[in-house]
């Protein structure tokens, strides 16, 4: 009941009007931005965080939120028409969606899409409501070696759940730690990796100017350098007559789209894994369960509307240990959590008791957000399509204006953008050697709050580790965190033995 | 592709130990009364930076990853025209943000990239080359009051701020 009570609340501040218009201007730029081949919600929000400083925290927050919610919708609409997923969460959809829209069923495939991405967001955000409370009050019990049980936790799915290259990820994460240290040390005050005495150093590296470096710089010179600028956009016509007889068929597909509601946000939630991965089993879990799996990737709507319906739920649960443990689940709720450092807002459990209009006012807009992105994505499509057929040598030079002035915006120092600059391009070669880049943006947010936690920790104990093994909490997390972090390890051996029985 | 992945693993080695010495110029040890010395969490991150660079190393070696295998180029000769105006492009940007601050530069910008690398025509670039920077300065400047770097052009936004103000 004061759940309710407190949501009431959160509605009247989503409904107040500059909120209001924050929300709609949200999910319109995060449409467009997840629309665009090779941006996703991630890009859009790392991008546009700087220009969030004009309103208070919780207008900034919502405005994110929005834009990663009509992000998380848009990712479809470049999958289907292009062929070219907006983002790796909308990877699933291509496989079914790009064959709906070459057999003239493109505007099928985008309401499927629509719809079963408010499923998803429906179901995720009533999910994250009942969740939230309880967990920030368990949350609330926990001291510095919980914290840094939990952050250790979240490093550890990276490379138990990341998939990728595991010595990659590791230096990945361990750079993105270094860069979190630059500056001065915590507890002496003594200046810390002041890399050839350059004064720009001393107030530390802020997570945006990796941020955008990677997501926004690296990005786009990677997305010139597979798409050639060579795309084939698919044409679709849309009326009322054409959506009411496709939501008439969505009725049929219910069973898939909670299906891929549940999976997506209970995968959401885990950090490292979130939309991507959520999406994918989705589409899998549908594929495996259909009657008719051949017609998968040959344009079944189920195929669409599985993994649409998943990465929306996953988007929820992703910002559920962010807001509840101040652990973010994806690397945009990563950049999230470094925009409510920014605003002065301490992230975790009390932010709830401390801050309720802010968490309650961004609780209640994520319902809103999810009603705006499903109006707005439907009534946009044609203006989308025109979008999509916007040359890319006019975006690029846009994006690229973005990313250097939002890079200068926070410090307002010269030494972060060229610094961003350095950052885009090391991480572009990077990439294109499969180091995975999530894990340093995670990283740098949560290195300055892992550092404390550790030391304090350490302190407390007098410098014995057997601190994170005495406490109830800390020693579960830590099992968990451990058993993570050797599950490459417990696989090399299963896959051998494995081999040899066979 | 090898050759790249081996080059990076090696530069990134080189850098982790420049780390472990930079962490260094604090205590790295334990500090009775204060708990691990402030270089000691860099230090040690960069010792797991340098692991990480020799793991790759041997990985490299024994051809496990699929870059390690790979015969392709890093860039192709197109790729690596691409790269390098790209790059340069921004570099001389941010260059000319000193200079000529940022409402000369992102003109300059536009015309290089939409005139000369995209082939618009110059209806187009002149019009997105004239009202960026007006945007830019009215969304920056005027909404969110933060500067923007104006180099020596700074005099000359006096009787503009003197209008708006």
């Amino acid at each position: 009941m004061e759940v309710l009570s407190l949501l009431l609340h959160g509605f009247a501040i989503a409904f107040e009007p500059l909120n209001l218009m924050l929300i709609i201007g949200g999910c319109t730029i995060g449409l467009f931005i997840g629309a665009m081949p090779g941006l996703g919600s991630v890009n859009g929000v790392a991008i546009l965080l700087p220009m969030t400083f004009l309103v208070p925290p919780t207008g900034a927050i919502i405005f994110l939120g929005a834009i990663y919610y009509g992000a998380m919708y848009g990712g479809a609409i470049s999958s289907i028409m292009l062929g070219i997923p907006g983002a790796s969460t909308a990877v699933a959809t291509t496989f079914d969606g790009r064959p709906m829209a070459l057999k003239g069923e493109a505007d099928k495939a985008l309401v499927a899409a629509a719809t079963a991405s408010f499923v998803g967001g429906s179901v995720g955000v009533v999910l994250f409501t009942l969740f939230a409370p309880p967990l920030a009050e368990v949350a609330l019990t926990f001291g510095a070696p919980e914290i840094f049980a939990l952050m250790l936790m979240a490093f550890a799915t990276f490379v138990g759940l990341g998939g990728d290259d595991i010595p990659k990820t590791l230096f990945s994460i361990f750079i993105g730690l270094v860069f979190g240290a630059v500056g001065l040390d915590i507890i002496s005050g003594e200046p810390r990796l002041i890399f050839f005495d350059i004064p720009g150093f001393f107030h530390g590296i802020n997570f945006l100017v990796l941020a955008i470096g990677i997501y926004g710089i690296a990005e786009m010179l990677w997305t010139i350098e597979i798409s050639q600028g060579d795309v084939m956009i698919s044409q679709a016509t849309i009326n009322v007559r054409r959506i009411m007889d496709t939501l008439r068929e969505l009725v049929g597909t219910w069973r898939m789209m909670l299906m891929g509601s549940f999976l997506g946000y209970f995968v959401g939630i885990l950090p490292a894994a979130g939309a991507t991965p959520g999406s994918l089993m989705a589409y899998g879990v549908a594929k495996t369960a259909a009657k008719d799996p051949e017609t998968y990737g040959k344009g079944n709507i189920n195929g669409v509307v599985a993994p649409e319906s998943a990465n929306n739920a996953a988007s929820t649960g992703s910002m559920l240990p962010m807001l509840t443990l101040g652990i973010p689940g994806s690397p945009t709720t990563a950049i999230l959590l470094g925009g409510m450092v920014i605003w002065g807002l301490e992230p975790g459990p009390l932010v709830f008791t401390d801050h309720p209009d802010f968490v309650w006012g961004f609780i209640a807009s994520l319902y809103v957000a999810n009603l705006f992105s499903l109006l707005i994505n439907i009534g946009f499509i044609p203006a989308f399509i025109w979008v999509l057929k916007m040359p890319f040598t006019i975006l690029a030079p846009i994006i690229f204006i973005l990313c250097i002035v939002g890079g200068f915006v926070p410090t307002l120092d010269m030494h972060d953008v060229w610094l961003m600059l350095i950052f885009g391009l090391v991480g572009y070669m990077m990439r294109k050697l499969n180091y995975p880049m999530a894990p340093a943006v995670l990283a740098i947010v949560l290195g300055p709050l892992a550092e404390p936690a550790l030391r304090q920790s350490l302190l407390i104990s007098g410098g014995s580790f057997s601190i994170f093994f005495t406490r109830p909490f800390a020693a579960v997390i830590m099992a968990l965190a451990l058993v993570l972090l050797f599950l490459p390890v417990f696989k090399i051996f299963y896959d051998k033995f494995k081999k040899k029985t066979a | 592709m090898r050759l790249a992945e081996l080059i990076m693993a090696v530069v990134m080695a080189v850098f982790s130990v420049y780390l472990m010495w930079k962490s260094a110029e604090l205590p790295i040890g334990w500090i009775a009364g204060e708990g691990p010395g402030g270089g000691s969490w860099s230090f040690w991150l960069a010792a797991g930076m340098l692991l990480c660079c020799i793991a790759i190393i041997i990985r490299w070696a024994r051809r496990v990853t699929p870059e390690s295998q790979s015969e392709e180029v890093f860039m192709t000769r197109r790729t690596l025209k691409v790269f390098l105006l790209n790059a340069g492009a921004l570099t001389v940007m941010i260059g000319l943000f000193h200079i000529i601050g940022a409402y000369g530069a992102i003109p300059v910008f536009l015309i290089f990239y939409l005139r000369f690398m995209g082939g618009h025509s110059w209806r187009l670039t002149g019009a997105f080359a004239f009202f960026a920077p007006i945007t830019t300065f009215l969304f920056f400047e005027i909404a969110l009051q933060k500067t923007l770097p104006k180099g020596f052009t700074d005099p000359w936004f006096d009787p503009i701020f003197a209008f708006f103000y």
